[in-house]
């Protein structure tokens, strides 16, 4: 089997090889049918944009990808390695970090301890001497005097930011982004873009996100649009026309 | 007026000697049921496990003579705590991890454990009790010299005041300073994200219940200062750790810690009838005393206490320390 962090720096400039690659996912809520032979594919140091209206799926899609749900068919591939069997901590280790919708801070932990938590998708996990790097900081210097606070008593800007730096302490090789603007104050959302951007540049790393913001939408090389549980359409984000973002933005 | 201090001091000391019995058979549980939500009806048969274990260990100390025979206790700890732990560990890898979520099914799956164990070490051991003798050093107790009464502080009840407090101690830098620790806090609070952060937690559930079994081992090494053991030994116990744990406010340690003292004072103060004896200068209160004395006993105490119990969880449900915020709905 081949490394892939090692392959990775290799090409980090050409993205052509698959970090994810998704085939005729069907996932079912009991009896309804959500996801319906859903196909998508991103490649390294791509930044992937997954865009439609509420309830179209995109939410059930990243959590079939992270594993908290069981597709009923199709396959999901992570460098080129089968991962449908896998469970939700090893997909983690395996390179995915996860920035849910509505955060997920954990609430009765410090934020330095949420932070520590982020490690554990790295092979040695938490250790006793571990110390926060200080990209995380630069990327966002409001937790550095936070990191004392309990994770639940930040606010909604502050603890999205948190849960980005929380999955960026795990070096991901895929981010995946559900929504981090959503319910937010705009000079954060600019904020948030800003890291987002600045963390692609640096590190190289993959990026999926599901975004409603157009601004933060025309950042993505590629855009997937879902309708109904299916991609409907897809493209560079270049060429998004004024038709599909009136169909697929909720703006 | 010194009489009634030493009538305080012995009151506290008696309630605060109670409250740690209560709460070293409640710690472990309040890590089960307060932290991961589990029901375990088998709690008590697990403290049953550590009081057998700390008998068979007095018997291979005693045959080994007399120095080794003085210091069992010690080593009775480790062992009830690694034994109850281990059972612990196979019921909750065997039989609870299945039903996560289901407590309905949780509660009767651990009663039909506590039953299963029950019966095993009647046949397997013994169905009579058997006694475990505290070494010398445990026996007798602190005299403290006063003017007329004499009073006695009996040394096992000083080392289980001083193990429940190592315990707690233990349990607290475990939680808060450990990484074991930061990832049972995580999971509890939050099982999904946990996994998506990379944490085991299928491994941080066995090791959470491991813990929290291996505690009631301890407990059961505590109580065999107390009392003969027998296989029912636990069901004297469980409705006590449940109780400890409700009113102090599932998912609260720190509430455990104040619930058991309380229950522990109060307790003692009903059974020992020092709220008769308070009151009955006073010619006005004859009927309350009368009412008093007729609970100066530690059966009857208990009734009062879990009448006033229940009368309390009507005021505030969620006990002592209730969870607030958002926080409340995990």
């Amino acid at each position: 089997m081949t490394n892939p962090t090692l392959e990775k720096k290799a090409d980090t400039n050409r993205p052509s090889r698959p970090i994810l690659n998704v085939s005729g996912l069907n996932v079912f809520y009991g009896e309804s049918h959500i996801l319906r032979n859903v196909d998508m594919s991103i490649r390294t140091g791509e930044m992937v944009c997954l865009i439609g209206r509420n309830g179209v799926g995109k939410t059930t899609l990243l959590k079939t990808i992270m594993g908290l749900l069981k597709p009923r068919s199709g396959s999901l591939q992570l460098f080129e390695q089968d991962i449908v069997k896998k469970s939700p901590d090893q997909r983690a280790r395996m390179g995915i970090g996860y920035v849910p919708q509505g955060r997920e801070v954990i609430p009765r932990v410090t934020v330095r301890e949420n932070l520590l938590l982020g490690l554990e998708a790295r092979p040695k996990g938490i250790t006793k001497r571990n110390e926060i790097p200080d990209e995380i900081f630069e990327l966002f210097p409001v937790l550095r005097t936070m990191l004392h606070r309990m994770g639940g008593d930040l606010s909604g800007g502050q603890q999205q930011q948190l849960a980005i730096a929380r999955a960026l302490m795990g070096k991901p090789q895929l981010l995946v982004l559900d929504e981090p603007t959503e319910g937010i104050q705009p000079s954060i959302i600019l904020e948030i873009e800003a890291a987002v951007k600045g963390i692609i540049a640096n590190t190289g790393i993959s990026v999926l996100l599901v975004e409603q913001h157009l601004h933060f939408v025309r950042q993505a090389d590629r855009y997937y649009a879902m309708q109904k549980g299916g991609i409907v359409a897809s493209g560079d984000t270049q060429d998004l026309s004024q038709e599909v973002i009136q169909k697929f933005l909720a703006v | 007026m010194v009489d009634f201090i030493v009538q305080l001091l012995i009151g506290a000391f008696n309630g605060i000697s109670i409250g740690s019995v209560l709460l070293i058979s409640a710690l472990g549980l309040a890590i089960v049921f307060g932290l991961m939500g589990v029901i375990n009806l088998a709690h008590g048969e697990l403290m049953m496990l550590g009081a057998y274990t700390t008998f068979f260990v007095q018997n291979i100390f005693n045959a080994l003579g007399d120095p080794w025979a003085q210091v069992y206790t010690i080593a009775a700890i480790p062992a009830a705590f690694l034994v109850a732990a281990l059972v612990g560990l196979i019921l909750e890898r065997g039989v609870i991890r299945f039903l996560y979520g289901r407590p309905l099914e949780t509660l009767l799956a651990t009663w039909g454990v506590s039953l299963i164990l029950r019966q095993l070490v009647r046949t397997t051991i013994s169905a009579r009790n058997v006694d475990v003798t505290a070494p010398a050093w445990l026996r007798g107790g602190l005299q403290i010299p006063t003017g007329n009464i004499p009073i006695q502080l009996p040394y096992a009840r000083m080392f289980i005041i001083v193990l429940t407090i190592a315990c707690v101690v233990g349990v607290y830098f475990f939680l808060n300073a450990s990484s074991w620790g930061l990832r049972i806090r995580s999971v509890t609070q939050n099982r999904e994200m946990s996994a998506c952060l990379g944490i085991p937690t299928a491994t941080v559930d066995a090791l959470t219940f491991a813990i929290g079994s291996g505690l009631a081992g301890i407990a059961g090494c505590a109580i065999t200062l107390l009392g003969s053991v027998g296989p029912n030994t636990g069901q004297n116990y469980i409705i006590d750790t449940f109780m400890v744990v409700v009113v102090g406010g599932v998912g609260n340690l720190f509430g455990s810690i104040v619930s058991a003292m309380v229950i522990g004072i109060v307790t003692y103060l009903i059974g020992s009838g020092t709220f008769a004896v308070l009151l009955s200068p006073m010619d006005s209160m004859q009927p309350v005393v009368a009412f008093f004395e007729f609970f100066a006993s530690s059966s009857m105490a208990k009734v009062m206490v879990f009448a006033l119990i229940i009368g309390f969880l009507q005021i505030k449900p969620a006990g002592i320390f209730p969870q607030k915020g958002r926080t409340a709905e995990l």
